[in-house]
Parts: C-alpha cells; structure tokens; sequence
C-alpha cells in the first residue's frame, strides 16, 4: 500500500485538541505521523491536497440498524457501508433489532464475517441483553461479549421490569460490559406514535407523556448506583431525562448518553401533516425538549451523537401514521446536521466532533476515533463551510426515509478513509 | 493456637455455626474424629444414645443429609424415625409448630429438622423441650455440613488456621455457603467467594470475605476449592444466562483450577451436576478431590453432634396427654 499523505490540511483531533494545518502520514494503514511541522510529502508517497479542507477520525456512528439479517430490502452490508462512507462514517455499531436477533454468539460472527466480505468501514455489533428481547431471560453476556459484541441492549425495546434490568445489570458488571437501553418507561408509552401535547391532541394521535423518558431513566439511575454497573442511556430527547442523567453524573455513576440529530435539529411540529418521516422512537418532543437537548450537548452532559440511521422502504413509510415504522436514514446527513450547532456557535468544533469520535471510541473500547500515530487511519476529509441541500436522491442508503430532504446545510463530506483506504472519495464531485 | 478446651456445647440446640466459639467447633471435631475411626473399624454400633428416641423431620426432599443422620443415630443406638411433614400433616393443614409440638409431645429426645424457610428450625427450636439439630433452614445455614467439610479439610491439612479457601457458585441461595463462611473465619481460615454478580448476596464482604467474580482469579493459590451446587431453575436466563455459559465462566476445570496451589483440594456438598458447575475431571481426581470423603465425614460429624446434644439431657419428660 502506497504511503498517502494529506498536504496542508486543518487537522482537527478533539482526543488531544489539536486544531493546526499541517500534515499527516498514512502508512501500512496506520497514522505513521501529523503535526503542523509536517509541511512536506516523503518520498514515494500519494499527496492529497487538503488546502481548505479539515481532516478528522472518521467519525463513529454507535447507533445503527443493520438491515441484515432479515431486512435486505432496507439494507444491507453493501448499501449500509456506502452510506457511511458518503456520511464521513468510518465505524458503524449495529443494534441488535435483526431477524434473527444479535442474541447468540453465531449471529455476531456472522455480522463480523459480513463485514469482513464487504470490505467497507468497520462494523460491529451489540447483542441483546435479553433471549428475543423478551425482557424476561438474560444472553450469554459472556460468551457474546467474547465474540465481539461491544455492548448489550435491546434496541428500541426498553428493559422495562425492574428486577430483570437489575439483573441484567448485576450480571453485566461481572464482566464490565456496557448496557444500554432505550430509556422510556413502556407503560406509559404503549401504542403512543407522538408525545402528549397540542400537536398530538389537534392530530388526534395516541400520544405518551414525555416524562416516560425521565421516570425510566431515573429508576435505571438507582439500579446502576445499586449494582456499580455501566450504562449509557439512547438517543435522549426530553430536557428532564437530561436533568436525571446530570444529576446522576454528580453523584460519580458511571453513565452516559447520546442523541440523535432529529431531537436537537427538529421539534414534534415537523410531524403536522401526518408525515411519517418525522415519526420516531423516541418521537419528536416540543421545542423546550430540544433546547435542552442542545444545552445538554454543549454542557457535555450528552457525551454523543448518533444517526440512529433506521432506513425504512415506501411501504413502511406511506401508511398511515399509527400503522408506519419509525426510523428516519441518518448516516449520510449526522455530520451537516450536527456541523449546524457548531455554525450557530451553539458548540466549539472539537467539542461537537468529539461526540462522534473520541468519545464514542472511549465508551466502547476502540482504537479508532483519534488521530495519533500508530492508530488506524481512519479518517474523514471534509469541507467544513461549503453549503449544499440535503439531497435523499444522492444517498447511498437503500431507503430514503429523511425529514432533512432540500435542507440547506453547511460542511461536506470529501473523502472518508477506513485502515488507510479509501471507503469514499466525493473530490471531483 | 491456644484456646480453653470445652467439654459440652453452650446451647441446647445446634441450630447454626453463628454463635459457636473457635472451642465448641474443636471439640466437635476433636469428638467426630473418634466416630471415624470407630465407622472404620469392625464394630461400627455403639450404645451411648440406647434409649433415646431420634426424630428426622424433613420438610424438604433430602437423601443424602437424612440418610446420613439417621446413620449416625442409629449406630449410636438410638431409635431413629423419619417424617416428611411436607407430604403427611402440613398438607392436611397442620402448621408447623402443630407438627413440633405433637412430635416433642411423643418424647422425642432431639429432632434433626430441615426446613426450605430461613428460621423455620429455630421457631421449631423456641417451642419444644427436646434437642434440635439443624438439618438445613433456607438459605441461612447447614451447621453440620460445615463441622464435616472442616474436618474434611483439617484431616487433610492438618489445621485450618491460615488456609486459603475459595467458595465458588450460588453463594445467594446457599446455606452451605453461609456456614462454611462462619466457620472457617471463626477458625482462622482466609476465605473467598466467588460468583457472578446475580448470585452475590448484597454486602456479602462483611462476613470477612474477599470477593470474586472471576473463578481463576478466586481459586489463584487457594489450598480448598469449594464449589456449591447451582439450582436448575435457576440457569434459564433469570440469574445466569444458561448452563454452556455457567460452566465456561463459572465452571471448575482444569484451566481455572490451574491457578490454584498445586495439591489445592476440591470439595462439593452434592449432589454434584457435573458440566454445570464441575467439571468430571476435577471431580473425579482422587489426588484432589475430597468429595466422596465429605460424606464419610457427614456421618461421623452427625454422630458427634448427637452425641453431644444429649449428653446432659435429662430424659424428656414431656406433657402430652
């Protein structure tokens, strides 16, 4: 493999804080040097141009629907490793939510054997923390952690009794494996499609109070605090969930969470015309929801964001809107949609992208997401200021289920790298 | 070590290792000794309990605990009959101390009871005249499994001051556990115990013991390897996820015992479910393993609490009718 180098180009490395043109060297995969003395390429070596350009880890994108197995006409391996690509994505983690479930040892080997045939950007998985998501038999926690699941969780599936979360806890702490969960208390929640409110009511749409989030994270919150476990709770959307895990942070639990782009980006008005693109889990919240959200990123009490990319065929999405699937494809547009908090000087640049490398890469044990020598030259090239309209007819995804489509956004992606190689390279377009 | 020789147990009753002093617990063992040599010899009976009537009350299946204490009753010439209350009078709607008071009103010198509730023997003990020998309450304690794995252990090694003993498996539901953890820290022992977190009791370390949840990392350079039975229903998914995962993480073979001291000892209460939590090639070392000679224990051990018990009980008298 040909040595590459980026020629004066911003590296921007949110893990140390290095924010300088200068260059880097990719040899054999790996970073082999960076730094802002590094002006000149050595010989032998590929020059990529990065005047104007940033150049950061590839991002790490840890909430992802696989598509495979089960829903290949969503997704599969091919069209979910190109999207990521596009989206600057080097490192995807699927959920568990496939057909059969991530639940046995032989469904991750699969997956790992998946992607080792595609040979696109990296994916991993978690597995279920319970048998079918039943919420009612632990996994082999041990056994799935050893064949590379990288946490437990059961998807969109809260693990709602207290005593099974308690145990599925207990028993992950045995082997410091990380749980997950998708905090909302699903009594309160069942056949809700939108949160309780005006909008909700006028449309005449089962809806679940948005305190469901809150009162299932703050009893988990007393369950990691009786059991010493991690956890990290999903795609928080509601400012009191944020108040619960802030409160919880105090107290020196070890716990966190991400947010996908839709709850800081959007408010429940986007769903006002039954658009079912706009219907999520956890759904879209009022406006005072996503400022807190907002705030909760900048105050770095959401350590991540997420895509929660979720693609979803026309079939599923042209019904009406109890009767369609959630989800929205959120791989190729994290980057733009997050890049607009740092635009509107709501967060400082290597704050926000440490929320989409470095920190993503400390919570589940990676060596990707920092740009130090001798880790994998995973990599995203990117225009941080070029504006562009979100264009669903360009994504690679296999579904194009976005809310975002003719969105005007600023930041493009040029070329994302993955070990050294390119995943994608949108130069000359 | 040093300490005042006693010649006669404190309380009545052996309901639990708790409360027994470091001298109570030699002389039972000093006393159990005896019975194994006379169990080996030609003339196993003895008649220091002619007379006396035994009553074995089962309120949860047993074979091997009953057996053995109706051995040991017998070989020391008492009269020994068994009762499983939980098929005769309770299902007739008898309570409990309906069914102690009646048994105590027979005359019955000293009831061996084993009961699946924690404190059930004692409410039983509070309310009769005779004897009680706790056969098993719940999950609280197993006092003569614990007297026969320390002899076991002391035959052995001689002593079990300063030995490193590793407890592995269902430590919440085990009152072999319990026991054994009481015991071996009254004698001095460095005791550990290991489980995945699901079958830890809550502030288990106050008992005076380390705690694991790692099965090499609890066994490394221990002298004993105690391993403890792990219930059935307890495998499918509520406390452990399955068997094939119980047994790589939590199971005894040759790979986690590695770390042990060489000649370390392996000890299990039976019955054993051999692939869950032992692995036959332990079990069956004769070079390690100690398991059939806890039984033999068991009886002696059980004959020694007896013995003991009714030495200086004057004969029961009783009130019935």
């Amino acid at each position: 493999m040909t040595p590459l180098f980026f020629q004066d180009v911003r590296l921007l490395d949110p893990a140390s804080g290095l924010d300088a043109v200068g260059g880097l060297l990719v040899e054999a995969g790996r970073i082999a040097d960076l730094g802002a003395h590094l002006d000149a390429a050595p010989d032998g070596a590929a020059v990529i141009d990065g005047a104007g350009l940033c150049l950061a880890p590839g991002l790490i994108d840890m909430r992802v629907r696989l598509g495979e197995p089960g829903e290949e006409h969503k997704e599969t391996f091919e069209t979910l490793s190109a999207a990521a690509g596009r989206g600057g994505v080097a490192v995807v983690i699927g959920l568990p939510n496939t057909d059969p479930p991530i639940d046995d040892a032989s469904v991750v080997e699969f997956v790992a054997r998946r992607a080792r045939e595609v040979k696109g950007v990296k994916i991993y998985v978690y597995a279920a923390a319970s048998r079918g998501f039943d919420g009612k038999r632990l996994t082999e926690i041990g056994l799935l952690k050893r064949a590379g699941a990288l946490a437990f969780t059961d998807g969109d599936h809260a693990i709602a009794d207290a005593q099974m979360m308690r145990r599925v806890l207990s028993y992950a702490s045995g082997f410091d494996a990380l749980i997950i969960q998708h905090a909302e208390e699903p009594a309160l929640t069942a056949g809700a499609v939108a949160t309780e409110g005006e909008i909700a009511t006028r449309l005449g749409l089962p809806a679940g109070p948005a305190a469901a989030e809150a009162i299932l994270l703050e009893r988990d919150m007393r369950l990691v605090e009786l059991t010493g476990a991690r956890y990290h709770a999903a795609h928080l959307s509601t400012g009191a969930a944020v108040e619960e895990l802030a409160s919880a942070k105090r107290k020196g639990l070890d716990v966190s969470a991400d947010t996908a782009p839709a709850y800081f980006a959007l408010n429940e008005t986007e769903i006002l015309g039954y658009r079912t693109f706009a219907k999520l889990t956890p759904p879209l919240r009022a406006e005072s929801d996503r400022r807190a959200v907002v705030r909760a990123l900048r105050d770095g009490v959401i350590d991540i964001i997420a895509s929660d990319h979720w693609g979803q065929d026309q079939e599923a999405k042209r019904l009406p809107f109890v009767q369609a699937e959630p989800g929205i494809v959120g791989l190729e547009t994290m980057l733009p949609l997050a890049l607009e908090l740092y635009h509107k000087g709501e967060i400082d640049l290597l704050d926000l992208l440490a929320k989409m490398t470095c920190n993503p890469a400390r919570l589940l044990d990676l060596p990707s997401g920092v740009l130090t020598v001798g880790a994998p030259a995973d990599l995203v090239l990117f225009d941080l200021d070029r504006p562009t309209l979100i264009d669903v007819a360009r994504f690679a995804s296999k579904s194009k289920n976005s809310p975002f489509d003719g969105r005007p956004v600023q930041g493009v992606v040029m070329a994302t790298l993955v070990d050294g190689r390119f995943v994608y390279d949108g130069r000359d377009g | 070590m040093m300490m005042p020789a006693a010649s006669q147990l404190s309380s009545p009753h052996l309901l639990g290792i708790e409360g027994l002093s470091p001298a109570e617990i030699e002389l039972l063992l000093d006393l159990s000794e005896h019975y194994v040599k006379m169990n080996r010899s030609g003339n196993k009976k003895s008649d220091v309990l002619r007379g006396r009537t035994i009553i074995n009350v089962f309120f949860e299946a047993s074979t091997r605990t009953r057996t053995s204490f109706e051995l040991a009753g017998k070989r020391l010439g008492a009269d020994v009959i068994n009762i499983s209350p939980e098929v005769s009078a309770v299902r007739k709607g008898e309570t409990l101390l309906d069914t102690a008071l009646t048994l105590d009103a027979m005359h019955a010198d000293l009831l061996v009871v084993r009961h699946p509730e924690s404190g059930a023997v004692q409410l039983i003990a509070e309310k009769v005249r005779c004897a009680v020998v706790n056969g098993g309450d719940g999950a609280h304690e197993h006092p003569t499994q614990a007297l026969l794995d320390a002899l076991a252990i002391r035959r052995r090694l001689g002593r079990l001051h300063g030995l490193v003993v590793a407890i592995c498996g269902d430590i919440l539901h085990s009152r072999v556990a319990r026991s054994n953890m009481l015991l071996l820290k009254t004698m001095g022992a460095d005791v550990r115990v290991v489980a995945p977190p699901t079958l830890m009791p809550a502030d288990i370390d106050r008992y005076g013991v380390s705690v694991f949840h790692d099965l090499a990392e609890g066994v490394r350079d221990a002298d004993i390897v105690m391993m403890l039975r792990l219930q059935q229903e307890r495998m499918r998914g509520s406390y452990v996820p399955s068997i094939a995962e119980y047994f790589h993480f939590y199971g005894l073979d040759r790979a986690k015992l590695a770390g042990a001291k060489p000649d370390a000892l392996i000890m299990h209460p039976g019955p054993m479910n051999r692939g869950v939590e032992i692995d036959s090639d332990v079990a069956d070392d004769i070079n390690r393993s100690l398991i059939q000679e806890q039984v033999e224990m068991g009886v002696a051990v059980r004959m020694a609490c007896l013995d003991l018990l009714t030495r200086d009980l004057s004969t029961n008298q009783g009130t019935g009718q």
